[in-house]
């Protein structure tokens, strides 16, 4: 393993067994519960899909239904597998039975536990092949395709409608984008179900839905012919059904999901044990269909100073880290986030940005980090942005990192047009060129300020984790340890949404991904 | 040289020579159809002598111009006017030595981002603890009680809380702005305020990356801040009109 930083494995060694623990800690409690939002997961991968006459998801009428008239805490798959005996239909079937008021499934509250769940095995499995068969066609994509040595660039389109988003993304591609992430219309985080159909009204971003996955998916296998390259594409698996947007990526082939175990809890105010309930089953998801997950770590940076809480920053990547782990996600999928957010007036910032990149890299040899341009610091300035654009972008090259969010000199200004877009992919084009090997080629000072800096900024990550094991990470999460923000394990949007398993609880899709990942392993 | 005129143009390097640079997309391929286009498009827009310096392909269906050209057009500052905060800006100490000399204490200040917008980097700036570059935010100053809601909260739950935490002043950001979404919110909350016939009863001042004083004054609000402006600013402002407008002023 590449060590120029020449960084104390112990110490390292000693932060993963930290986070391993905050990680362990958390995972007894979710194991424990479940959610509105986990069990609406269920039904989408049991293939409920559609909306009722007044536009309710099915999946959220069916779990609305069992929340007010039953008890939830056993799982729906104990009312699907009764209620599809009973009435010999598909799971899609009863759903729209329940909707519509035409079944009752309270009446199945204190039936015995079926172990077996035979009537949902199939359904399941049909949803698990439609799956594995868009996991075939992305590997077969990226065998049959050159692997690339640099960074992959990744830029956004956010116009609110999928059409427009579509034209925008194509031009990307053209442009030499690798990675086109659509940005979520604002305020989606915190809606309690899935909109549904193509969707043309959005603000600061378009909504989420399956079907402008499906569109979008559609329109980028085109320009990848074209291009001959796959073009991957990236939603959010973030907010209040985090495991929902999980599933339906898995069977739109996303290739990558927005998926911070802590972000939603720090800046959305979604409550906390909600989040880490709901990011463990998407997680699960995202192992199981292969798509690289994005932690949100940069953002802490955009409340914090990038400079003196830099090790905030590491201590949640370890974080994250075990969290994946404990989802059974391999490290080619863990794309850990940090940022390019360092004071334009610090003397030396470039410096201290290239510790923190090589760091990171150093320290998550495996992971396809996610390094995030300036946002703080742009001003308007649009020239001197695309310098410090220019400066991020010789960062990332130079310590390799692995997914290259690009800057767009308009940060702070509007959603990228479609030229701010195409000048962002020229300028870090040329610089991908131009620095191609510069990393391999320069050491540093052994007694530099970038060494000291990687060094000192290990050492603070280490003395938080170790506090975080401590205290745990709800009571960290309190005392505003990320982001200087303070949040209650009680307080936030989503709690009531939030059940304790009964002891007669079931789950057989996560059972099952969970064995069928840990098969995966042992067969690697 | 006769007395300074005040009609100007923009400057390139000689006095008057109207020189600008511009760029845009257009919807078609790249090609000398585009270059033309481009540059009828900016002799529509009264640039003299449009020369195309760049050009290139965005897609197969749309393309990007640089274009510098002589703008024909003048102004004359006598016709300008300018929406202008004619009150002083004070220090952080300053507002706090100013509160205590003219009001019944605490002043009340709540704040939050409305509508859909989620963004809350705003008015967290203005009014946590930790402030911004520096700046302590309103949390901080004493004299003063601030309470920020958070993102995506609604207009009318908004004026609720201000109404139940006896709010002088309110505190709106908006980050967002795709489609003049932000204009429609604020109308709206204007509309609210003066429909529950309660605008006199607060100082509302908003703020956000895209606004302005003088958009502010247009849509009803007392204020606006834009970019750089941090809380001194705000509570500078706020203090001075409700001393104005004898709002908890020490009799």
């Amino acid at each position: 393993m590449n060590n120029k930083l020449n960084l104390d494995q112990n110490i390292i060694a000693s932060c993963r067994v930290y986070a391993k623990n905050i990680a362990e800690q958390v995972q007894q409690f979710i194991d424990l519960h479940t959610t509105v939002a986990v069990e609406r997961t269920v039904l989408r991968l049991l293939g409920i899909d559609g909306v009722d006459e007044f536009g309710r998801p099915l999946v959220n009428a069916v779990i609305d239904h069992l929340v007010e008239k039953a008890d939830i805490s056993k799982g729906v798959s104990h009312y699907m597998t009764y209620a599809m005996n009973d009435h010999d239909e598909t799971p899609q079937e009863i759903a729209k039975r329940v909707a519509s008021g035409s079944c009752n499934l309270s009446i199945y509250q204190d039936l015995p536990v079926k172990t077996e769940m035979s009537e949902l095995i199939p359904f399941f499995e049909k949803t698990l092949a439609r799956v594995e068969a868009m996991k075939e066609i992305r590997s077969q994509w990226l065998k049959n395709t050159d692997k690339k040595t640099t960074p992959a660039k990744y830029v956004i389109v956010a116009t609110g409608n999928i059409y427009e988003d579509i034209k925008q993304a194509i031009s990307a591609a053209k442009k030499g984008a690798d990675i086109i992430a659509v940005i979520r219309s604002t305020g989606q985080s915190l809606l309690d179900y899935v909109p549904y159909g193509a969707t043309t009204e959005g603000f600061g971003g378009t909504y989420a839905t399956q079907e402008n996955f499906r569109l979008m998916r559609e329109a980028l296998d085109q320009v990848s012919l074209e291009e001959n390259r796959y073009i991957k594409l990236v939603n959010y698996a973030s907010g209040l059904c985090m495991p929902e947007i999980a599933a339906m990526g898995a069977i739109e082939r996303l290739d990558m999901m927005l998926n911070d175990s802590l972000y939603g809890i720090i800046f959305r105010d979604i409550n906390m044990k909600r989040t880490l309930i709901d990011q463990y089953f998407s997680r699960v998801i995202s192992s199981y269909a292969d798509m690289i997950i994005n932690t949100g770590e940069d953002n802490y940076l955009t409340t914090s100073d990038a400079y003196d809480h830099a090790h905030t920053v590491l201590a949640s990547q370890f974080i994250n880290e075990q969290f994946a782990k404990k989802a059974g996600m391999k490290e080619s999928l863990m794309g850990l986030g940090h940022a390019f957010e360092i004071s334009p007036e610090i003397e030396n910032s470039f410096l201290y940005e290239l510790a923190q990149a090589e760091m990171a890299r150093e320290i998550f040899p495996n992971a396809p980090l996610k390094y995030m341009p300036p946002t703080k610091h742009m001003t308007g300035d649009i020239f001197k942005g695309c310098v410090q654009d220019a400066l991020f972008n010789i960062a990332t090259v130079t310590s390799k990192q692995s997914i290259h969010l690009l800057g767009m000199m308009t940060e702070a200004i509007h959603t990228p047009f479609m030229s701010d877009r195409a000048i962002a992919l020229n300028i870090a084009s040329y610089i991908e060129k131009a620095f191609k090997n510069f990393g391999d080629e320069i050491t540093f000072n052994p007694d530099g300020i970038i060494v000291k800096r990687a060094h000192f900024v290990l050492n603070q990550a280490h003395h938080l984790l170790e506090e975080i094991k401590d205290e745990g990470l709800f009571k960290a999460l309190e005392k505003g340890r990320f982001a200087e923000i303070s949040r209650h394990e009680d307080g936030g949007k989503g709690l009531a949404g939030v059940f304790v398993k009964h002891p007669d609880y079931q789950n057989p899709i996560l059972d099952l991904l969970k064995k069928r990942l840990k098969e995966e392993h042992h067969g690697r | 040289m006769a007395a300074k005129s005040t009609w100007i143009r923009p400057y390139g390097d000689t006095e008057n020579d109207g020189k600008i640079q511009i760029s845009f997309s257009l919807p078609v391929p790249a090609s000398p159809l585009g270059e033309e286009a481009a540059k009828k498009i900016a002799l529509q827009m009264g640039i003299h002598d449009p020369s195309v310096v760049h050009y290139e392909a965005l897609s197969d269906h749309f393309s990007f111009y640089v274009l510098y050209g002589r703008a024909e057009h003048m102004v004359d500052l006598n016709q300008v006017n300018v929406v202008e905060m004619d009150h002083k800006v004070m220090s952080k100490e300053e507002v706090e030595a100013f509160i205590e000399a003219h009001f019944v204490e605490p002043l009340v200040f709540v704040g939050a981002s409305t509508g859909t917008d989620a963004h809350t980097v705003g008015i967290d700036a203005i009014m946590n603890m930790k402030g911004y570059n520096g700046n302590y935010g309103l949390e901080r100053y004493k004299g003063i009680k601030a309470y920020n809601l958070g993102g995506q909260v609604d207009n009318e739950v908004l004026l609720e809380k201000a109404i139940e935490l006896n709010a002088d002043v309110i505190l709106i950001s908006q980050t967002v702005t795709q489609k003049d979404v932000h204009i429609e919110n604020l109308t709206s909350f204007i509309e609210l305020l003066e429909a529950e016939n309660k605008r006199k009863d607060f100082i509302v001042i908003i703020g956000g990356p895209r606004i302005h004083h003088g958009l502010a004054k247009e849509l009803g609000y007392d204020a606006g801040f834009g970019p750089k402006k941090y809380a001194y600013d705000v509570a500078s402002f706020a203090v001075q009109l409700l001393k104005e407008k004898g709002i908890k002023v020490r009799r």
